[in-house]
């Protein structure tokens, strides 16, 4: 892989690194929306084998459109990519969980608990500590 | 209930190819074009693509049996393996905040998941 090319430094760099910060952030919203369609979908596939898993995904509505957006989150990360670290970006994906963890609470109105509120406290406090950890 | 080994397997394999995954979409943005037919014909999206695709099967598969509060925490693996990845293939400096971010997420992702029991 010695033609990829490293993201360069300079005095833009910074800025360059939290606007892939928020490529990514917009593919996390994506992920999440598309996980709850995911969810949705997945109790009306019987997952026997991989072949079963694929078909489904290509006949049940919900898992079809949440896959599509998975499809779109991932050209928003490619183009994330394209400026910023991999080391960086990539565990930035999990404020998924975070998304997923609002809306259990709000939309499926599953209960809220001291470990939920701490789990996402700590992945956006994760986050923000790797904001500022990339070249600058 | 139980989680099965086999959950387990699917779960840390669908995670390892998400992280390669990562990696080969990493090297397919060096050269995006917003012509189709050079998209692709760009090998490492079209790879990269099919391993995030195949990857999430293995989820699907891996979460349908077992308690997702055990599966759920062990998509960290991919995240520390494309730490490294980043390193072995782009050069990229692991700084202390990249560990340490990670670290946080880690266990930020442990303690949501003891949060769902």
């Amino acid at each position: 892989m010695s033609s990829v090319s490293v993201p360069s430094t300079g005095p833009e760099a910074s800025s360059r690194s939290w606007k892939s910060i928020a490529l990514v952030f917009g593919c996390t919203l994506i992920q999440a929306a598309a996980q709850m369609l995911i969810k949705t979908g997945a109790n009306r596939v019987q997952h026997r084998n991989l072949l079963e898993t694929l078909i489904g995904i290509l006949t049940v509505g919900p898992l079809f459109a949440g896959y599509s957006m998975y499809g779109v989150s991932m050209i928003l990360l490619v183009l994330a990519l394209r400026d910023g670290e991999l080391s960086q970006l990539y565990p930035v994906i999990s404020l998924t969980y975070v998304w997923v963890c609002f809306l259990s609470v709000f939309v499926l109105h599953e209960p809220v608990n001291i470990f939920k509120g701490a789990g996402v406290l700590l992945i956006v406090v994760g986050v923000a500590v790797l904001g500022k950890g990339g070249k600058s | 209930m139980k989680t099965p080994l086999s959950s387990i397997l699917y779960v840390l394999i669908g995670s390892v190819i998400g992280s390669f995954g990562a990696v080969l979409l990493k090297a397919a943005s060096g050269k995006i074009s917003r012509d189709w037919r050079v998209l692709i014909r760009n090998w490492y999206l079209v790879v990269g693509v099919v391993a995030y695709a195949v990857s999430s099967m293995f989820f699907v598969k891996g979460v349908s049996e077992g308690q997702l509060s055990v599966l759920y925490p062990m998509v960290s693996v991919g995240y520390i393996c494309t730490l490294f990845w980043s390193k072995l293939f782009f050069g990229e400096e692991l700084t202390k905040s990249k560990f340490a971010g990670l670290g946080l997420i880690i266990v930020g992702i442990f303690i949501l998941q003891l949060g769902n029991r």
